[in-house]
């Protein structure tokens, strides 16, 4: 692995409400390396998009960054102006959102929409920009480019279109790629396409990846280490074997417990009781306790558990606990 | 066991060609998908018979139809040895509605915001003309839900909770066959293990009949005890659940094993499946799977192979010997 390329300290977001303040990320450290799938992992409303926003500064206000650092190859992009924050978008940090329809302009072919990012970012004319263009498309596996290259993204199948999109994020070639669920909307064959795709180019260039998505199937398949997160906190941070073959916090083990496996025969699922707290109604102490079988007095009181109060590993008060015993 | 859902040489096509004037003033030719073609299949009293598949690949079309929904072009369904869309015995049709009901995808769009949950659990019941009396109640029960959520309206529960409330409606008929479209593919991992556990419980409970429809094998696995795959509209291999896991014969019921990600598969390298679902309005020649198929020979291109029965299973693969 190289160099850190993206670090995120003790990140809070802040949405203000008449009701009071929600707090949709709380406290989120993490590191990502040259070269390494980072892969986020959540339910819905976990806070997994939501980080991934705010680290290329499009939180939708009133959302907004309260506290902590994020460093890109070591100087704070945080709260950046807007010019200075466009600059970086696209060229440093390339974007992979679910949806490949409506994050490509559907009245411009996606040759130009291709050129005119490359000459956005780089200092390059618009002849060479165009066989960038040309050349990003071949490399992301459209079949006969040359002859696609002024056709519109409603022309483009959808894991065409994913693949324009990939082409798109990495043609100013970035040293990190947020992808946010970037094969949720598509089929299983070509699902498997485009991971493999995204796996390879950002192997080849040491592009670093943030892979956002709740499929612990594409995160076993992708990512070099994992985070999982809960009601906007990190409930466990570690390599991608480690985690999901033996999780260490109770929500850890009862997400995995619950995932079905095509290797097992017919029984009956493992079902974690309830369903995730709103961030208007957090409990207090550990978000995950009236849900956790292993619960105790501890768990119910602020403040709660952080990886780094922990092992660094899981937030859990259990973890500490049981490793003191030992 | 006899079967409950008897489908035969099912065909569904649907007219997608512009309107007649550009089609005169552009010289179009008419523009025909068929989303269904010749589908037969039985699915026997209750069990969980899982129709699996890509996008466009007819499985929503065949549940649609099952319901009534939509009418077959050729072909039919046969229900308790009744066709709906042929019967002329009012009566009878009725009856046999009643005995037929579906969950759908998406819990938020398929229920009406402005009515009380009540309201939606008691439709189906006055719709047939039953007494609704304590119905809403003794199903939200039944479902996991508080007999008090009765007179809520549906924003106020989650994800979950909602398709619990459409389980909950789907069986205030008492209905014997339920189809089942996709019906935890919007929902979380945690949740959709609550939502396939209260299901399969219901279904032994209640003896009743699932067609299930999904893209998700490893749901299916866990909750049918049938499987159909389809391609382009047709079948392409059929099997009970264990076998079908066990041996798959079609190379597209194989690609579709191996493409879905693995929970053990760390940074697992294999070629990637080749190629998409082809246009439906001009399928490929011989066998639809053939441009993208690993193992194809000329045969494939010309001949479209029949689906053949061997023991337990049906397979349409020139490939695969009886």
């Amino acid at each position: 692995m190289g160099d850190t390329v993206l670090s995120v300290k003790d990140l809070v977001v802040d949405i203000p409400t008449r009701k009071g303040v929600l707090r949709p990320v709380d406290r989120v450290s993490f590191d990502i390396n040259e070269g390494e799938v980072l892969g986020v992992v959540g339910e819905s409303g976990a806070g997994k998009s939501m980080t991934g926003n705010a680290i290329i500064g499009l939180l939708d206000p009133p959302a907004h960054i309260a506290s902590g650092e994020i460093l890109l190859k070591g100087s704070p992009i945080q709260n950046l102006e807007k010019k200075e924050m466009q600059k970086i978008r696209g060229f440093e940090i390339g974007m992979v959102f679910q949806d490949p329809l409506t994050s490509l302009n559907p009245l411009i072919p996606i040759g130009e929409q291709l050129s005119e990012t490359i000459r956005k970012h780089l200092p390059v004319d618009k002849k060479t920009a165009d066989k960038r263009a040309l050349a990003a498309l071949d490399e992301v596996g459209i079949p006969a480019a040359a002859s696609r290259i002024n056709n519109y993204p409603h022309q483009f199948s959808g894991g065409m279109r994913q693949r324009v999109v990939i082409a798109l994020a990495l043609c100013a070639e970035p040293s990190l790629v947020i992808a946010d669920e970037p094969t949720t909307a598509l089929d299983v064959s070509v699902q498997a396409q485009i991971i493999s795709l995204l796996k390879q180019l950002c192997r080849e260039r040491g592009t670093a990846v943030m892979l956002i998505t709740h499929d612990m199937g594409v995160i076993a398949e992708a990512s070099n280490r994992v985070a999982v997160m809960y009601a906007g906190r990190l409930a466990e941070l570690g390599s991608v074997e480690k985690v999901l073959t033996t999780p260490e916090q109770p929500y850890t083990q009862g997400l995995m417990a619950s995932t079905p496996l095509a290797s097992e025969g017919k029984k009956r699922l493992n079902q974690i009781p309830g369903a995730m707290p709103t961030l208007g109604a957090l409990p207090s102490g550990c978000a995950f306790h009236p849900r956790c079988e292993f619960a105790y007095d501890k768990c119910r009181v602020d403040p709660y558990p952080t990886l780094s109060d922990c092992n660094g590993r899981a937030a859990c008060w259990l973890v500490t606990e049981n490793s003191e015993k030992r | 066991m006899s079967a409950l859902v008897k489908i035969t040489n099912l065909t569904r096509i649907f007219d997608v060609s512009k309107p007649w004037l550009n089609r005169v003033i552009e010289r179009l030719p008419v523009a025909l998908l068929k989303a269904v073609s010749d589908v037969s299949l039985d699915i026997s009293e209750k069990t969980a018979y899982a129709l699996v598949g890509e996008s466009g690949s007819g499985k929503s079309t065949i549940g649609k139809i099952v319901v009534g929904l939509q009418p077959p072009t050729e072909g039919s369904v046969e229900i308790e040895g009744v066709d709906l869309a042929r019967e002329k015995d009012e009566a009878v049709v009725k009856k046999i509605r009643s005995d037929i009901q579906m969950i759908f995808q998406d819990p938020f769009a398929s229920l009406n915001p402005r009515w009380r949950v009540k309201k939606i659990i008691e439709e189906p019941v006055k719709a047939i003309g039953g007494n609704t009396t304590g119905v809403a109640e003794k199903l939200l029960e039944l479902v996991g839900l508080s007999k008090d959520d009765a007179n809520k309206y549906p924003h106020e529960f989650s994800g979950g909770q909602r398709q619990r409330i459409c389980v909950a409606r789907a069986l205030s008929s008492e209905p014997k066959l339920i189809v089942c479209d996709e019906p935890t593919s919007a929902l979380d991992v945690s949740v959709q293990a609550q939502v396939l556990n209260l299901m399969s419980d219901l279904k032994d409970r209640l003896g009743l009949t699932y067609l299930f429809i999904s893209h998700d094998l490893t749901v299916v696995r866990h909750m049918a005890d049938k499987i159909g795959v389809l391609y382009l509209g047709r079948l392409v291999e059929e099997a009970p659940t264990e076998v079908i896991f066990a041996d798959p014969q079609h190379p597209y019921t194989q690609m579709l094993f191996d493409a879905a990600p693995k929970l053990d598969s760390f940074g697992r390298e294999v070629d990637p499946p080749k190629g998409e679902i082809p246009d439906p309005i001009n399928p490929p020649s011989g066998c639809a799977y053939h441009p993208r198929c690993p193992k194809v020979i000329d045969l494939c291109k010309s001949e479209r192979p029949e689906l053949k029965e061997n023991k337990d299973r049906r397979v349409a693969c020139h490939l695969v010997q009886n």
